[in-house]
């Protein structure tokens, strides 16, 4: 047994115990939650490299650990862990991502006097995230899935007080829970037609080749495979908690917690949970009944080698690594363009593409720091569903991973500004800051070109890059490609504006602060604290070196996803410089309009419109409004259900609890009816009866009454009679 | 003397009962007292309990510790206790509520002598129910639990108190004279009120109970199918109002918010297990045909409970209602797990898997549900006292900000009530989705519309209530006090614990779940 599969259950369970430690603690113990916090993070960090080390040694093979949870009559329902080059990247991202997160929060939160309770719920969601990554059953994954959603529902609402805050809390758990209820369902037809849940069990789990098969034969009514129906259902799961159109409503509202979390949940990890798990499964969504999966496993697992152009030759992999790649990720290749992808696939692409494109535009309209950036997530999230679907999983995960670093970055950056302007996030109350927060303002650069796709240096370029051209080169229709080019322009666009209002032109801060008279005199905008800045360094870092893994001549990261050997590639094909041209063309396109229109131009006041809006109004306050799509659910669902809850508390009280009281009523009725008819007929003429009788009876006893006088005058009375008859006669 | 020889439930049953005449019986002035006296008692029945956990062997289903003496012979009826693992979870679980709810009492409740009495002859009618294995046995304690309860709601409820004692005793009188008549019609022609015994005539291809019915009752116009229907329905109804099954549920609402809280406690952590025990124990075994007959209704009724519950508690502003809402909605997943357990299936695949599945699930929903129930009643009753007036939805707000460990425990016993995973609502849902969507994916299907509404209304009141600025009645609000912690910490305990080892609560079930599994196999 290796040793680090034995462990790898101790990077969750660590912050998990913080956790339980800390929701222990009393409010004012404030010392030991950051260090505790961070430490047990620091010591999953390490795990996680030794265990990354592991997986990559032989990217093939899948490492799972099974053990039963529970036993339901005479069945055992089981629970594990997995170690292949996918969950172990996850790990390492997360753990890193997060670490740095919690340094950044000693800073950012240190004056809130919940310091303790908000440690104590990162480190939850921080081990939930880790088991979601890790898990090696559906089960599990849900499992973890729901408390991670509970953990952003606690951090959303962490200043609970503010109402805004508590509605926003609510909506992002009842949103998700919407796509959960598909996750569910999914989970369990996958359940009903495989009988298990684990994803790998040499050979018997239901990512493995065998079940795959069976799922792909099987039909429902409608003629649709099981494997088809299970994918899409599980995807309703992933739209849900990634943000993606129509469930997306949530995330920018998501942006009412602390900017840390908007950071860590909202940005690097629990949204983009959906793309993993969509990576995770994909072999079910690429399963057809007639794809012989060990075929396509041997075909060059490189989008980017997999294009028409077949100027490069992989080296094949080794007949017997193939076999074993085979029996553990049988349909690995996405775009095998000879098929046409299946239908899980079209409708993936297609919801990232239209992500990608309309969360892109509404963010160009869009005045507060964090919410452009949701709105960046929303439509990066989408980036990453649209190369998933077109590239296989290395390409929609190498976006996920890169994007985890620089939005982390970006957003603890606009943490930083917001610190700095003292809790102001509108960015037409800023400007001018690169004077006053240097530190900030060059990893938030660094961030910003990364995301935008300045070519070469920067991680996001080569990770989007092999999106659009993985796009580009799909079989299925061109159409989403169209749609992630126009978003890749909209996306450098808005990140120039964004950095024109915010670091460029002369400081609008509000006027209103200065007189308010505020105690701490609010002249300047300052420079956050070391605490804060080093993580921005870091991850700054990171942003840059990520390039390393994932270029075209030397696709570490990708061979390793798709469980290859790495090697280094020397000649790149015409396609992918073609793409990569497209890709420079578009970022350019995008830096050049918002230079024309942000930075030649900068707004000098609070009240200066923007300059789109002055062009081109009607489209502006359509964007600026988010499209309207929360007035739209609110018009339509809202009303639906409060519609619902009349009607059944209607039902319940009225038609019921009426048809109850109404026969209640009636057998009282029919009980006073009998009481009337006894009083009044039968005993009232029962008892007439009797009055009659003793009254009769009473004139009678009037002539026994016992007395002698009555007796001898009535005796008297008739004798006088008799005697007066006698002599009448 | 041997362990084994002694008889157990009937101990169990004895200890309440004649600590409820004795308390009743004392001259115990108000206060402290008749609380000590019923807690002494109910924690008497728990150390029971553990002894009796200790004796029972959890690898077999059919029928422990059984006392088996002749009774009323003319009338077929002996005294006949046992339990397997349900019944064992049951007894558990009424004596945690029973207990639960006397510490939660208000200290100072007038009367308490009689209060604490009635509730300790409550918990003897449960016992008893949940022993017996005869009809008329099971029949007097299970009346035996009404009486109490029907008291307790008049005389300490709240304002509407009247109504509410009233609607709740006919309409569970109502159910009760239909399943007695619908016994004495089984009775005269079976001649026997022993549940196994009927179980084993009621299984078979040969018509089972109905073609006896229609032999022996001699009801010509009526066809044998019909016939069996009849008297199923007659029984059925009696548990159909006790759980409640939709549309039977409109006295409970009403009788949950006017209940005093423990005596709401009660009610929906124990005695609305009755119903759905009496159909495991009885409908089920004894009727397997009649509920296949008429699954598509039951599944519609169990539906109906599932979602128009969870719908209308979105529109309800007493927080007492809406709990009651809640109870009707998750006893209703109970309900459709064992309707869709009765499907006839092929003998080809793994259907006996999904039937254990789904009937392992609703017995660990039941006793997941009582905890999680209880809690949620007893911590609204403690909220009310601090308030003093019943709770109205936006009458408060903010209330975390004053009290942030209440707000937890408050939050901790909403998430456990919505199913979520490592709390001990979570498993007893999956395995009855689990079962339920492989027998019948269509009902699975529309009873998530149960999860989302459930959430709804729930976040609903959180975000009213707890979160958001503080407003009304809720700046002189305290937080829990030190008593009132210990009394919680076990039940939050328990949650968690189930909820990451709901194997705790499992293994006493599964074997018990087979067997009927078995059983119900036509």
């Amino acid at each position: 047994m290796t040793g680090v599969l034995d462990i790898l259950w101790l990077i969750p369970a660590l912050p998990l115990l913080v956790s339980a430690i800390l929701s222990l603690t009393p409010a004012r113990v404030k010392g030991g939650a950051a260090p505790l916090s961070i430490g047990a993070l620091g010591l999953g960090f390490l795990i996680a490299c030794a265990a990354l080390a592991e997986a990559v040694s032989d990217p093939g093979q899948v490492r799972a650990h099974n053990f039963t949870w529970f036993e339901f009559g005479s069945s055992a329902v089981k629970i594990g862990w997995v170690l292949d080059p996918l969950s172990a990247l996850m790990l390492v991202m997360v753990t890193f991502v997060a670490g740095w997160i919690f340094v950044f929060s000693i800073g950012y939160m240190s004056h809130d006097e919940n310091f303790t309770r908000f440690y104590c719920f990162l480190s939850l969601f921080t081990s939930a995230m880790l088991g979601v990554v890790m898990s090696n059953s559906l089960l599990m994954l849900f499992a973890c899935w729901e408390v991670m959603g509970l953990a952003s529902y606690l951090l959303i609402g962490f200043w609970h007080h503010r109402p805004s805050a508590a509605a926003a809390a609510r909506k992002a758990f009842i949103y998700t829970r919407i796509g959960d209820i598909g996750f569910l369902l999914g989970m369990l037809w996958l359940y009903a037609e495989t009988g298990t849940l684990l994803l790998y069990d040499n050979g018997a789990g239901c990512l493995e080749a065998n079940a795959l098969t069976q799922l792909a034969g099987a039909a429902i009514s409608t003629g649709m495979a099981a494997s088809t129906g299970i994918a899409l259902l599980l995807f309703c799961g992933a739209i849900g908690k990634s943000g993606q159109i129509p469930l997306h409503v949530w995330l920018p509202d998501a942006m009412e917690g602390p900017t840390p979390v908007s950071a860590l949940i909202h940005a690097a990890t629990m949204v983009a949970a959906g793309v993993f798990l969509m990576a995770r499964i994909h072999p079910l969504s690429t399963a057809t009944a007639s794809a012989k999966p060990i075929v396509t496993a041997t075909a060059p697992a490189n989008a980017t080698a997999q294009s028409a152009q077949p100027a490069v030759r992989m080296e094949a992999a080794p007949k017997s690594q193939a076999h074993a790649e085979a029996a553990a990720k049988p349909t690995e290749a996405g775009g095998d363009s000879t098929s046409s992808p299946t239908l899980t696939l079209n409708v993936m692409a297609w919801v990232g593409a239209l992500t990608a494109l309309l969360a892109s535009l509404v963010a160009v309209a869009q005045y507060d720091i964090k919410r452009i950036l949701a709105y960046s997530t929303v439509s990066q999230l989408g980036f990453m569903f649209l190369g998933l679907a077109t590239g296989g999983p290395a390409v929609g995960v190498f976006h996920l991973l890169t994007h985890a670093f620089f939005k982390a970055l970006l957003f603890l950056g606009a943490g930083s500004v917001i610190h700095g302007c003292h809790e102001e996030q509108d960015i037409r109350r800023m400007g001018g800051l690169w004077r006053r927060m240097p530190a900030t303002f060059g990893t938030y650069a660094v961030g910003m070109m990364a995301l935008s796709g300045v070519p070469l240096l920067f991680s996001g370029f080569w990770s989007k890059d092999e999106i659009l051209h993985s796009a580009l080169a799909w079989s299925g229709s061109k159409w989403p490609f169209a749609l992630g080019l126009v978003a890749a322009v909209a996306t450098a666009f808005y990140m120039t504006r964004q950095m024109a209002y915010v670091f460029f032109g002369p400081h609008r801060g509000h006027p209103a602060m200065y007189e308010q008279g505020h105690r701490i005199p609010v002249t300047q905008p300052h420079e956050s604290p070391m605490v804060m800045t080093l993580p921005l360094g870091v991850l700054a870092a990171c942003a840059i070196l990520l390039t390393v893994v994932g270029t075209p001549m030397w696709p570490w990261l990708h061979s390793v996803l798709s469980g290859h050997a790495p090697e280094v590639r020397r000649e790149v094909s015409v396609g992918v410089l073609f793409a990569m041209l497209i890709s420079i063309l578009a970022a350019g396109t995008g830096f050049t309009a918002g230079w024309i229109c942000y930075m030649r131009r900068r707004a000098s006041g609070f009240n200066d419109g923007d300059p789109l809006q002055t062009r081109i109004p009607s489209i502006w306050r359509c964007l600026e409004s988010r499209g309207w799509i929360d007035e739209l659910y609110k018009m339509s669902f809202g009303i639906w259900t409060a519609a619902a809850g009349r009607f059944c508390d209607w039902l319940d009280r009225i038609v019921l609890g009426g048809g109850v009281r109404m026969i209640q009523n009636a057998a009282l009725a029919t009980a006073w009816m009998g009481r009337l008819w006894d009083e009044f007929f039968l005993n009232g003429g029962f008892a007439r009866g009797c009055e009659q009788t003793r009254n009769s009876a009473d004139r009678a006893s009037l002539v026994q009454n016992g007395q002698i006088q009555r007796y001898l005058r009535i005796l008297a009375g008739a004798l006088a009679l008799v005697a007066l008859w006698i002599i009448w006669k | 003397m041997n362990a084994s020889s002694i008889p157990w439930l009937t101990l169990l049953t004895a200890i309440p009962l004649v600590g409820g005449i004795l308390i009743l019986g004392s001259h115990l002035p108000d206060g402290q007292r008749p609380r000590r006296f019923g807690l002494l008692f109910h924690a008497l029945s728990l150390g029971v309990l553990a002894l009796i956990f200790t004796q029972f062997d959890p690898a077999v289903g059919s029928m422990q510790m059984v006392e088996r003496w002749p009774w009323i012979p003319s009338l077929g009826t002996e005294y006949h206790l046992g339990i397997d693992g349900l019944g064992l979870l049951m007894l558990a679980l009424s004596c945690i509520v029973l207990m639960a709810a006397t510490a939660f009492s208000r200290r100072d409740i007038p009367s308490g002598r009689i209060y604490h009495g009635l509730l300790l002859l409550l918990q003897a009618g449960l016992h008893g129910a949940f022993t017996a294995q005869n009809f008329i046995h099971w029949f007097f304690y299970y009346e035996l639990s009404l009486i109490p309860a029907y008291f307790l709601v008049k005389l300490w409820g709240g304002p509407k108190r009247g109504v509410a004692a009233r609607t709740f005793f006919l309409y569970t009188m109502a159910g009760s004279a239909a399943m007695l008549l619908g016994f004495l019609a089984t009775y005269a022609a079976t001649g026997s009120f022993d549940f196994a015994e009927l179980a084993q005539r009621g299984k078979g291809f040969d018509g089972g109970l109905a073609a006896i019915y229609n032999v022996r009752l001699g009801l010509p116009e009526l066809s044998t199918r019909a016939l069996g229907l009849l008297i199923f329905f007659a029984i059925f109804l009696g548990f159909a109002v006790k759980i409640p099954v939709w549309p039977f549920q409109s006295w409970l609402p009403l009788t949950y918010s006017e209940a005093p809280a423990p005596v709401a406690m009660v009610l929906t952590g124990a005695l609305s297990k009755l119903g759905v025990y009496g159909l495991l124990r009885i409908v089920l075994p004894i009727f397997p045909e009649q509920v296949w007959q008429t699954q598509d209704l039951l599944l519609c009724l169990a539906l109906a409970s599932i979602v128009f519950s969870a719908v209308a508690a979105l529109a309800q502003t007493d927080v007492r209602r809406m709990l009651g809402h809640l109870s009707i909605s998750h006893l209703g997943y109970c309900v459709l797990a064992v309707v869709c357990a009765s499907r006839i299936t092929p003998l080809d695949g793994n259907w006996e898997v999904e039937k254990q599945a789904a009937l392992t699930g609703a017995m660990l929903q039941m006793f997941n549900h009582g905890v999680i129930a209880a809690l949620l009643f007893g911590l609204a009753g403690w909220m009310e006292e601090r308030v003093g007036k019943p709770l109205e939805m936006g009458s408060m707000g903010g209330l975390r900000q004053k009290a942030p460990v209440f707000a937890g425990i408050m939050g901790l016993a909403v998430f456990a009530s919505m199913g979520l995973p490592g709390l001990s609502g979570f498993v007893g849902e999956f395995l009855i989705f689990k079962g339920v969507f492989a027998l019948v994916p269509w009902a699975a299907c529309l009873a998530t519309l149960g999860l989302l509404g459930v959430a709804l209304f729930l976040l609903n009141y959180l975000r009213t209530t707890w979160h958001g600025a503080l407003s009304g009645d809720s700046t002189r609000f305290a937080d829990l006090t030190v008593r009132e912690r210990a009394w919680v910490t076990p039940m939050v305990a328990l949650i968690l614990l189930l909820g990451v080892h709901p194997q705790l609560a499992l293994k006493w079930l599964n074997a018990a779940a087979v067997l009927l599994t078995e059983r119900i196999a036509i």
